[in-house]
Parts: structure tokens; C-alpha cells; sequence
């Protein structure tokens, strides 16, 4: 089926905070998250004739994002490899915290089911305020994701204060809905 | 204290931007009110996932990065 349409210029607003929220619940830092949606985003471009719209263009762009986080793993545990092998041991206890395993975030600090939960909590959250208008979208993001106070989102986006709270009203009885039926 | 304003309350209370006043006169409403009851537990919920780490999304300067990079990625493609 060719006469599925694809459409880059959406993307980033489409899909960038599903994507990061996808990557920074599984490499815990933000700066390497931003780099992996970003190349994301590159290799999309790059192979949007491959696409068959057989999946919804999200689910296309996030099987490339599985791939590109793989790869990050591979990457940097081949670092670590070298970097072991000129380590000197100590056995001495104080210098624990030297190995590079000991500083890597350990993946099991919290229990299995938890951190799936989380994942995909994370995913669903996404997946309502993407339902949202965009206005709406936007300024429940500010205010509740991103913490702004109400006066700086008020002069970004050239709203006033009742007008701001009217519109996360809506936000919040939509999304809680929404939530209500995908997650409790 | 009206359901109109019982529930604009509710929602700032959400954020902290309630005055100790404003707070009781919310609890007084609950009592009596059950729909704004259910509001007020659902509306909390839903703070309450939103607050885990797990949910975060893009700041408007990092979105904008990635806005630009791909852009330019796009005309030049």
C-alpha cells in the first residue's frame, strides 16, 4: 500500500514528548534521551519509503527508537569493557564505587513489575494528552509536566490567568477520563 | 461557595495556589457536595500519577533544538 502518506513536518509536536518519555524511562538521562529521539527523528527521514503503513506512524518511528537505544547500550558497554581492563583493583573497601559497574544506575533497584508500570504509565499519560486539542495539550504540559507558574505561561501564550485555569479544567476532566477508562 | 467555584479551586489546589481560607471553604463544600467530591478524588489521582518520574515530557527549548536540527535535516533531504 503506497498510498499510505506520511508526514514529517508533525513529528517533533506529534510524537517528540512520546518518544523522549519512551527513551528517558529506559536510559535515565535527558541529554542522551534528546540525541536518541532526535536520531530517531533522522532515520525516519531517511527511510520514510520503507514505510508501509502497515503500523501507525508512531508505532514505526518507535520500533527505530527500540533500535537506537539497543544500539546506545552496545555502545556504551563497549567502552566499559576497555575502560575495565587498565582499572587497578583494590580490595581494600574504601574504594568502593570505583568499578564502573558500581556507578551504572542499578536496573533492579526497583522491582520488575514497578518499573514496567511506570513505563508504561508514562506511555498512557502521553497517550491521553495527545488526545487532547493542542492548546489544551500545551498548557497542561507547561503547568503540570514542565512546572511553569501560571504568570510565565500566561505571557508566552498571551492568555489571561482564568482563561489558563478554564483550559486545564478542560485538560484535567478530559485526561482524567480518559485515564479512568485506559488505566485504573 | 458555588460548584463553579468549588471546582476552580479544586483545580489550583492541584498546583498549591490555594489561600488557607480558600482551602476550607473547599473542604466545607465537599462535605455537603458529592459530585465535587468525586472531581476533587479523581482530579487528585490524576496529579498524583503525573508526578511520578516516570512522566516527563520535552522542555520548550529542547523541543525547539530538535525542532531546528530536523528542519534543516528536512530541506536538505
Amino acid at each position: 500500500m503506497s498510498g499510505h502518506k506520511i508526514n514529517p513536518n508533525k513529528w517533533i509536536d506529534l510524537y517528540s514528548d512520546y518518544l523522549f518519555n519512551y527513551t528517558i524511562t529506559r536510559v535515565n538521562d535527558r541529554e542522551i534521551a534528546q540525541d536518541l529521539v532526535q536520531e530517531t527523528f533522522f532515520a525516519g527521514l531517511k527511510s520514510m519509503k520503507n514505510f508501509k503503513g502497515e503500523a501507525s506512524e508512531r508505532t514505526w518511528l518507535i520500533s527505530i527508537l527500540k533500535r537506537k537505544i539497543i544500539d546506545h547500550y552496545r555502545k556504551i558497554n563497549s567502552k566499559k569493557g576497555k575502560a575495565e581492563v587498565r582499572m587497578n583493583l583494590n580490595f581494600d573497601g574504601e574504594e568502593e564505587g570505583d568499578w564502573l559497574e558500581q556507578r551504572v544506575a542499578d536496573p533492579f533497584d526497583k522491582t520488575a513489575e514497578d518499573r514496567l508500570e511506570n513505563t508504561e504509565l508514562g506511555l498512557a499519560i502521553h497517550d491521553c494528552i495527545g488526545k487532547l486539542p493542542a492548546k489544551q495539550a500545551e498548557v497542561f504540559k507547561m503547568k503540570t509536566l514542565l512546572g511553569y507558574d501560571t504568570e510565565t505561561i500566561c505571557n508566552e501564550l498571551d492568555i489571561t490567568a482564568s482563561n489558563l485555569w478554564v483550559i486545564i479544567h478542560r485538560a484535567r476532566t478530559s485526561l482524567a477520563s480518559c485515564m479512568e477508562k485506559n488505566w485504573f | 461557595m458555588s460548584c463553579d467555584e468549588a471546582v476552580n479551586t479544586c483545580d489550583k489546589t492541584q498546583y498549591n495556589e490555594v489561600s488557607l481560607w480558600g482551602k476550607i471553604k473547599h473542604t466545607i463544600h465537599l462535605i455537603y457536595c458529592k459530585a465535587c467530591r468525586k472531581y476533587s478524588s479523581n482530579n487528585s489521582k490524576l496529579t498524583k500519577l503525573v508526578k511520578k518520574p516516570e512522566v516527563d515530557c520535552l522542555k520548550k527549548e529542547e523541543k525547539e533544538k530538535i525542532k531546528n536540527n530536523f528542519k534543516k535535516k528536512l530541506e536538505s533531504h
